[in-house]
């Protein structure tokens, strides 16, 4: 009885075409009389597998040789011949897949998806340029990043950016940051990797207005510095807090300045600081008062950067594609649209309940309100930071490396007279 | 706002904090994320069995000639001379002409076996990933004819841009060292 039971269930099964997948085969395979050998299929191993553990050890020596040149031989020469080395290396030879910047979002999604682990070579690359920059400044970005090196080896004519607009681009960064992470967090995208403009330089192949963007940041890039990494890149972001603490780092000299001004617009990336000794008096009094308004503001603008950040989430959360899918199917289902799309039709075949679909839906629009919140919060903390660095005066007596925004290429060395001196002292030493 | 050598010091003090601190903080992170990571790194595949053959993987791979080809797994092919994946449907004759053919690019090879066998066989060379034999195949053969990720073309992509563009969310990180989802003969 049983078993007449479950013949019927099978036939049914049988019949559903659709649900062919689950069922027996509808043309048993042949027994052949002839001596035919059956095929296997191929299965072509991935090339990533042998290299990856490669590209965390070439990693390791790009890092510690772009240390070692920037910050003990001090030769520009040397650093650009190593960034053109990691550019053919990560860049055209890699393909520029994975980088510590998309890093971010693997590590971001490890953290916040119990189902997706982050390979050990990926979590090494996001790292890695991390301590680095703790101990000897941004060298990752100096001579081991493809998409600086491409952008720096285009740069021709470097025009100098205003101060406070170059602080006001990179208000872009940390947005760039801060969605990134929010939508790695929430599993919708990776928004980093998507918008990567100079990947497709590396495959020769990619979409094609990415391809226009990477072309419009080449073209930018003649004239300004590293449009990128300055006003848009996020790894960028957390490599300038970090260098802020570096043990070592860059200096334009190691021996004493002598104030002659030649280094001051050797800077294509405006990290160049003039000596400051004194504040002006009345100076003083306003930036004081400019302080304490800050503070009282500081909590006003992030309560209102939050908020409005929380009002994005309609748009932000139609990144996840289940969200869009939810959205299409009630559309379909209050008969604004007669026909269907492919994730409609997906989702049909599957048999879920719209019920459960939108409930779904709704517990991921939860977490991109919660994931507004702290976006904004965190966009109202670097405005209100920011503002509050126009008014906070730091006594100076010498020409200094910029700690956030020096990216330690190296070419104020040369600019320095001093540097002369010690290179001739050097040379007369090993005579 | 006193500069003094005791206010250097602090300052120093304070940044060699911050310095230890942040190394510290990547550390459990680093270690963290370490305990639940995979040694080896992952590779994308597609779920033979969650795929709808929408077409996407012919366009949206950003190689110019797709990673995503079809392969033919032969222990669940029916060897049928009429073959849903092959033949247009109502095709005039069942014979290897052009106009019979499903496949845009006629990267399907028909060869005779023994009465009434046929073995079809992929030419990858030629296969564009388009779906359309598979869809054909799922819907009134066997289903031994799918679409997988080639690894020899794939660049594995952080962000893989078909499966951004999947529709049935087929698209998976597999393990390196287990690369392929094939369908399998007891749940065909």
């Amino acid at each position: 009885m049983r078993r007449f039971a479950h013949t019927i269930i099978a036939t049914a099964v049988l019949l559903n075409l659709c649900a062919a997948a689950s069922a027996e085969l509808l043309f048993p395979p042949p027994e052949f009389e002839s001596d035919y050998v059956m095929p296997n299929t191929t299965t072509p191993h991935p090339h990533q597998d042998v290299y990856e553990y490669v590209d965390v050890a070439v990693l390791f020596i790009a890092l510690s040789l772009a240390s070692y040149l920037v910050l003990k031989r001090r030769s520009r020469r040397a650093t650009f011949v190593l960034m053109v080395s990691s550019l053919i290396y990560f860049g055209f030879w890699r393909k520029g897949c994975v980088c510590p910047i998309g890093a971010i979002q693997n590590v971001t999604l490890s953290v916040f998806d119990n189902t997706y682990a982050v390979p050990i070579a990926v979590l090494l690359f996001f790292l890695l340029p991390l301590v680095f920059t703790l101990f000897f400044g941004r060298v990752f970005c100096a001579a081991v990043c493809p998409l600086g090196a491409i952008q720096d080896i285009v740069l021709v004519r470097p025009l100098s950016v205003p101060y406070w607009f170059a602080s006001g681009l990179r208000l872009i960064a940390y947005l760039y940051l801060a969605l990134a992470v929010l939508f790695a967090a929430t599993g919708s995208a990776f928004l980093i990797c998507r918008y990567d403009p100079f990947v497709a330089f590396f495959r020769f192949s990619g979409n094609v207005s990415i391809l226009i963007i990477g072309v419009c940041f080449l073209l930018v890039g003649l004239f300004v510095g590293r449009p990128y990494c300055r006003f848009f890149c996020p790894y960028g972001v957390i490599l300038r807090q970090l260098s802020r603490f570096s043990k070592w780092r860059v200096t334009i000299t190691p021996d004493e300045c002598i104030q002659c001004r030649l280094c001051e617009d050797s800077c294509p990336f405006g990290a160049i600081r003039s000596p400051a000794v004194e504040w002006p008096a009345v100076e003083y009094a306003k930036a004081k008062r400019r302080i304490a308004f800050l503070i009282i503001l500081l909590p006003v603008l992030i309560a209102l950067c939050g908020w409005a950040g929380s009002r994005i989430e309609n748009v932000t959360s139609r990144m996840h594609s289940t969200v869009r899918l939810a959205e299409r199917i009630y559309l379909e289902e209050a008969g604004e649209f007669t026909d269907t799309t492919d994730p409609g039709t997906a989702f049909r075949a599957t048999g879920e309940t719209i019920e459960s679909l939108y409930q779904r839906a709704s517990v991921i629009r939860n977490k991109f309100i919660l994931g507004g919140w702290l976006l904004g919060a965190f966009m109202g903390f670097v405005i209100a930071v920011k503002l509050a660095a126009v008014s906070v005066w730091r006594k100076r007596a010498d020409y200094e490396a910029d700690r956030a925004g020096c990216i330690a290429c190296g070419r104020c060395f040369k600019y320095c007279p001093q540097e002369h001196l010690r290179l001739s002292k050097i040379k007369e030493g090993v005579r | 706002m006193v500069e003094s050598k005791d206010n250097v010091t602090r300052r120093q003090l304070l940044r060699n904090g911050c310095c230890g601190g942040c190394l510290t903080g990547l550390g459990v992170l680093g270690g963290l994320l370490a305990a639940k990571s995979t040694p080896g790194d992952t590779v994308w595949q597609i779920d033979p069995y969650t795929c709808i053959s929408c077409g996407n993987c012919e366009t949206y791979c950003v190689l110019e000639k797709s990673a995503v080809k079809c392969v033919q797994v032969y222990e669940l092919c029916g060897y049928c001379d009429y073959c849903p994946g092959f033949h247009e449907p109502g095709a005039a004759a069942l014979d290897t002409g052009a106009e019979n053919e499903l496949c845009p690019t006629g990267a399907i090879k028909r060869k005779f076996v023994e009465e009434p066998y046929f073995d079809y066989t992929i030419d990858e060379s030629l296969c564009i990933g388009c779906a359309k034999c598979v869809k054909g195949c799922a819907a009134f053969g066997n289903g031994s004819l799918f679409l997988q990720v080639r690894h020899d073309r794939c660049l594995n992509c952080n962000e893989c841009s078909i499966a951004a563009a999947c529709p049935s969310g087929a698209f998976k990180r597999v393990p390196a060292d287990k690369p392929y989802l094939f369908k399998k003969v007891e749940n065909a």
